[in-house]
């Protein structure tokens, strides 16, 4: 598939509160031109709840509903269940959620849609840090990453959303990046065509959470696979296939870039460079993510 | 716009539902129609819909809505768009 082979329609409206290289709304418009315009969106307390405007207006062109911050899972379970009592079942249910509302508050709500075969897709897509409430730290938050409340850097490592998901048995679970539209059109698309709930998880890079020049968005995005610091593959049924460059570093076709090349850029790695640099934590990084890929080629080979 | 009567508070699509969001802008992207190939990058990476995709592939930008983040301008492989200040003197 090529970008020339993606869908004109638009279902987001320009005009809307995002910040300037915003990755969300990027990844909102994949997500409206994949799924189409029979969609229902749940969205609980995130970035998107402000991005969406304020209240006589709105810019997305889709039903939207906003719930509270732990109950987008339950939401959208709620949704479905209306949906299906009226016999309509051609609509898709989305819940749309930050890494703060998948990872730490809204986890029970989400294992609980997913173990009752709830029919949705829950799309989280991942910023490393509660950004709409000033940059503190979440369960995302990588090792080593200043936020507002972790001022010396993160002492303690991201947990995997993937594998928590992966427990569930779920038909179809994906992770996915902002830096390739036509892997998350794809992923999405096929999303849609499976029958019971579904996870997709986004990677975001944040400009001003991340501290990171706003023109550089797609980039982070693009180096933050190449590092193998974030992985894009999918599960269908139990079978995990790695997808795009993660299939290359998987394989050991090439070599993942060394991490040093992914955080220098980002000021919210400053003091690990600042003013000495802290070859330990660095150190610390590379070696949990070459930990994370032992794992990945023991379980999926 | 068919307007529904429910009870609770609704909101209706609207165009520039922030106001006129381009007067965000500090760098101002332009477009080199000759140089540009129709690869349509920066249509689809464009965080905030105001690349307008042709009929014949070719792209225009909105002005009103720009935010001016500069993404179009990074992903374009042939340095078709390029960044100039706003209210720079000629």
């Amino acid at each position: 598939m090529a970008i020339k082979d993606l869908p004109v329609e638009e279902c987001y409206i320009p005009g809307c509160a995002a910040c300037p290289g915003c990755p969300a709304t990027m990844a909102l418009r994949v997500v409206y031109k994949a799924l189409g315009r029979n969609t229902v969106k749940i969205i609980p307390a995130c970035c998107t709840a402000v991005i969406e405007s304020l209240h006589p207006h709105t810019s997305f062109d889709i039903p939207t509903m906003n719930i509270a911050f732990e109950a987008a899972a339950a939401g959208a379970s709620g949704v479905e269940a209306g949906f299906r009592m009226q016999g309509k079942t051609d609509i898709t249910v989305v819940a749309w959620a930050g890494d703060g509302g998948t990872y730490d508050i809204g986890i029970q709500a989400l294992s609980g849609a997913l173990e009752r075969n709830t029919n949705f897709i829950y799309i989280c897509y991942n910023n490393e840090i509660y950004s709409n409430t000033g940059i503190q730290r979440s369960g995302a938050t990588p090792y080593g990453a200043w936020t507002t409340t972790t001022v010396t850097g993160k002492t303690e490592f991201r947990k995997e959303m993937g594998e928590i998901i992966q427990a569930h048995h779920i038909p179809y679970a994906a992770q996915t990046c902002i830096a390739y539209p036509e892997d998350l059109f794809k992923k999405l698309q096929k999303a849609k065509s499976i029958h019971g709930p579904k996870y997709v998880e986004i990677m975001a890079p944040c400009p001003p959470g991340w501290r990171f020049p706003m023109e550089k968005t797609v980039e982070m995005g693009t180096m933050a696979v190449e590092t193998g610091a974030w992985a894009l593959y999918e599960v269908e049924n139990d079978k995990v296939t790695f997808n795009g460059r993660s299939k290359l570093i998987l394989e050991g076709k090439i070599e993942r870039k060394p991490i040093e090349d992914w955080i220098k850029y980002q000021g919210r790695f400053r003091h690990l460079f600042k003013p000495k640099k802290d070859i330990k934590r660095i150190k610390a990084i590379e070696d949990h993510i070459d930990q994370m890929w032992e794992r990945y080629r023991k379980c999926y080979q | 716009m068919k307007k529904y009567d429910v009870v609770t508070t609704i909101s209706y699509p609207k165009k520039g539902a922030m106001g006129k969001t381009g007067n965000w802008r500090v760098f101002r992207p332009i477009l080199d129609k000759k140089k540009c190939v129709k690869c349509l990058r920066c249509w689809i990476y464009c965080p905030e819909a105001t690349i307008i995709r042709n009929k014949d592939d070719s792209v225009d930008i909105d002005y009103v809505y720009c935010k001016g983040c500069g993404i179009c301008a990074n992903v374009c492989k042939v340095k078709a768009i390029t960044l100039e200040r706003e209210g720079k003197k000629k």
